[in-house]
């Protein structure tokens, strides 16, 4: 042996005792999570899917190593965070939102990552299709089924010719949305008028410029329209436009009706997928979900503002009625 | 394998409570940023010109390339294609600033603002991923070299590049003129320097090393997105100040390297605060830590020098 190997045979030594101290220490498991800001549905899938790991008998704290991260809005963090949690080496990392996803996946290929809140996962390239990757990918999506969206809309204002929808151009997932409503709609008879928001400020002014133009406002979960909701109901009451939304916060808020994604729920979707992977299953055998739990609530209260009567048969059908 | 190379290097690290990997990826993410702190360097010290294009032509840069790459173009290309488009937007300031005498602050918010709809309109949407493309890393990196340790290695290479070529360029006659320029504009003019075209020179040399920082971006962190630039001038000037305050120097060939140490340096500060569980703090106060660590560092420099100078007497 060379002299010049000797301290560097013996750093590695060393590690090799830490590393082998390390893993005896606690039959303990590691989750890392990640999301790109916080946010009202994106901590609620962060929360399902610690519920639904102690549900699987991970608890945090005991025999669950828990770390979670927010990026706070800012792509050159989420890309360090996808750093160290890599080089942490849980046994699965959990992604939320699209480029906390693209950030974690550009950084491993081993580690294994689950992603939840993607609405285009094979379009983010996350994943190559909606079959099993055979990698270390897998995840669950809060794609809207949106031919249900829409039987919604005419359920709510049966003779709606003309869906507005309000949206961020700058968010991926809504880009999503209006692009589908754009082949969906004329084959219902419909037809599409878009008003852009780049800014939760511009959301006011977006949904006046539809006023006249349209018998219906439709907004998906665009982080910006949710976060400023209130000014969306302000035009809807004002100009007696129906609003229908896809997330079950917004009926609280003031939309007529939403049959939408329950975000605990997807979270807890997650953590189940999570735990199968604790429990040893490979995440490329996993195929990647979509929500599989979709909610219907009501506000009659809205309705009656915004101009509309609600059918009873609606009401009755409801997982919530907002008084 | 990749178990392995950082658990050796672990012992190295023991006093900082990070890890090899986040290490790296701190460097990494670093390195990229320098780019984007030569570029403000230029632009607010060098033609005093207070710029914020740079908050859209570091996502200019990585929409051009990604689209570029993913639409099959090779990526050297591509990257090229960005960095003179990230040289046009400067252009475009400087331009309406020169010629239509638009206010330099208006003229670059103007710029910047409408770079987020021409953003928009180049990726076709708010985000196009480069996953498993052929990126200038995965046609880089050696064979048998792990990529975390390629990317940084990399990087490297063109950052020094970039710099050797700025201290050579700052030093030739026009590079000096530019100088000129921004130090005393009246006396450049008295001595036959066209100011306007140099500040339009400046500003696109300054522009275009941000659109080259966001096509490496997209490149090693999975793709562009139309949010990737909210915040870039921000982290630019932090690292031109905590560079200065680390290496103060007023020759050009130091202040360059005291700009991509500052870049590296705040990367560091935001690693440190990720790894700031330990003493009780949690995920909302990461903003808040790398401020207080970056102020802290730009603190003690002058703490020393207090100390240094009661100490003699």
């Amino acid at each position: 042996m060379n002299m010049k190997q000797l301290p560097w045979m013996s750093l590695g030594a060393l590690a090799l005792a830490v590393a082998a101290i390390a893993p005896a220490s606690a039959q303990q498991k590691s989750v890392a999570v990640t999301a790109i800001v916080e946010h009202p549905a994106l901590d609620s899938v962060r929360d399902g899917v610690q519920a639904a790991l102690k549900e699987a008998g991970f608890e945090s704290g005991k025999n669950l190593k828990w770390q979670y991260q927010s990026a706070q809005g800012n792509t050159g963090t989420a890309a360090q965070i996808a750093r160290k949690f890599v080089g942490d080496n849980p046994d699965a990392i959990v992604a939320i939102a699209t480029p906390s996803a693209q950030a974690v996946i550009a950084a491993t290929k081993t580690v294994p990552v689950v992603f939840s809140a993607v609405t285009d996962p094979v379009a983010a390239k996350l994943v190559k299709d909606w079959e099993p990757s055979r990698g270390n990918v897998t995840g669950v999506s809060d794609l809207l089924a949106l031919d249900k969206q829409m039987e919604l809309v005419k359920q709510v204002v049966p003779n709606a010719k003309r869906v507005g929808v309000v949206y961020n151009p700058g968010e991926a997932n809504s880009v999503v949305v209006v692009k589908q409503l754009q082949t969906l709609l004329p084959k219902l008879g419909m037809t599409l008028v878009e008003a852009a928001a780049p800014r939760s400020v511009d959301v006011s002014s977006a949904a006046r410029s539809l006023i006249g133009k349209v018998d219906v406002i439709y907004t998906s979960t665009d982080n910006n329209v949710v976060s400023a909701y209130e000014a969306l109901v302000k035009v809807g009451q004002d100009a007696k436009i129906p609003l229908v939304a896809s997330d079950t916060d917004s009926v609280k808020r003031g939309a007529i009706a939403a049959f939408g994604i329950n975000y605990r729920d997807l979270g807890e979707q997650t953590g189940r997928m999570v735990a199968r992977i604790l429990k040893g299953e490979k995440p490329g055998d996993i195929k990647p979900e979509i929500s599989t739990k979709m909610e219907l609530f009501v506000n009659p209260g809205a309705a009656e503002k915004q101009g509309v009567k609600l059918s009873d048969a609606l009401v009755k059908s409801a997982a919530q009625v907002v008084q | 394998m990749p178990r392995v190379a950082p658990a050796l290097f672990f012992p190295l690290l023991a006093p900082l409570p990070m890890s090899f990997f986040s290490l790296l990826g701190a460097v990494e993410i670093g390195l990229i940023f320098s780019l984007v702190a030569l570029g403000v360097f230029i632009s607010f010290r060098l033609l005093r010109f207070p710029d914020l294009t740079v908050d859209g032509s570091f996502p200019l840069g990585g929409a051009v390339c990604a689209i570029l790459i993913s639409t099959g173009t090779n990526a050297w290309v591509a990257t090229l294609t960005a960095t003179a488009a990230g040289a046009v937007a400067g252009l475009i300031t400087g331009w309406l600033n020169v010629k239509l005498k638009i206010m330099d602050l208006l003229a670059s918010i103007l710029m910047m603002i409408a770079l987020y709809s021409i953003n928009l309109r180049i990726m076709g949407g708010p985000n196009v991923p480069l996953i498993n493309d052929p990126t200038l890393f995965v046609m880089l990196q050696p064979e048998g070299m792990q990529d975390y340790i390629a990317r940084p290695l990399i990087l490297a290479v063109i950052v020094v590049a970039a710099k050797l070529l700025l201290d050579w360029f700052f030093a030739t006659e026009r590079g000096l003129a530019i100088r000129a320029t921004g130090s005393n504009a009246r006396m450049a003019r008295a001595q036959g320097v066209n100011t306007g075209a140099m500040l339009l020179l400046g500003m696109a040399i300054s522009n275009g090393l941000v659109g080259l920082a966001g096509a490496l971006f997209a490149q090693t962190q999975g793709g562009s997105d139309i949010s990737m630039g909210i915040g870039t001038i921000v982290i630019g000037l932090a690292a031109v100040i905590v560079g200065e305050s680390i290496l103060p120097s007023r020759r050009l060939i130091y202040a360059t390297l005291a700009v991509i140490i500052g870049a590296i340096a705040y990367r560091f500060f935001i690693a440190l605060a990720l790894n700031s569980d330990f003493i009780g703090l949690k995920a909302q106060d990461l903003n808040l830590v790398t401020a207080v660590l970056v102020a802290v560092a730009l603190v003690i420099p002058q703490l020393k020098r207090k100390f240094a100078k009661r100490k003699p007497s």
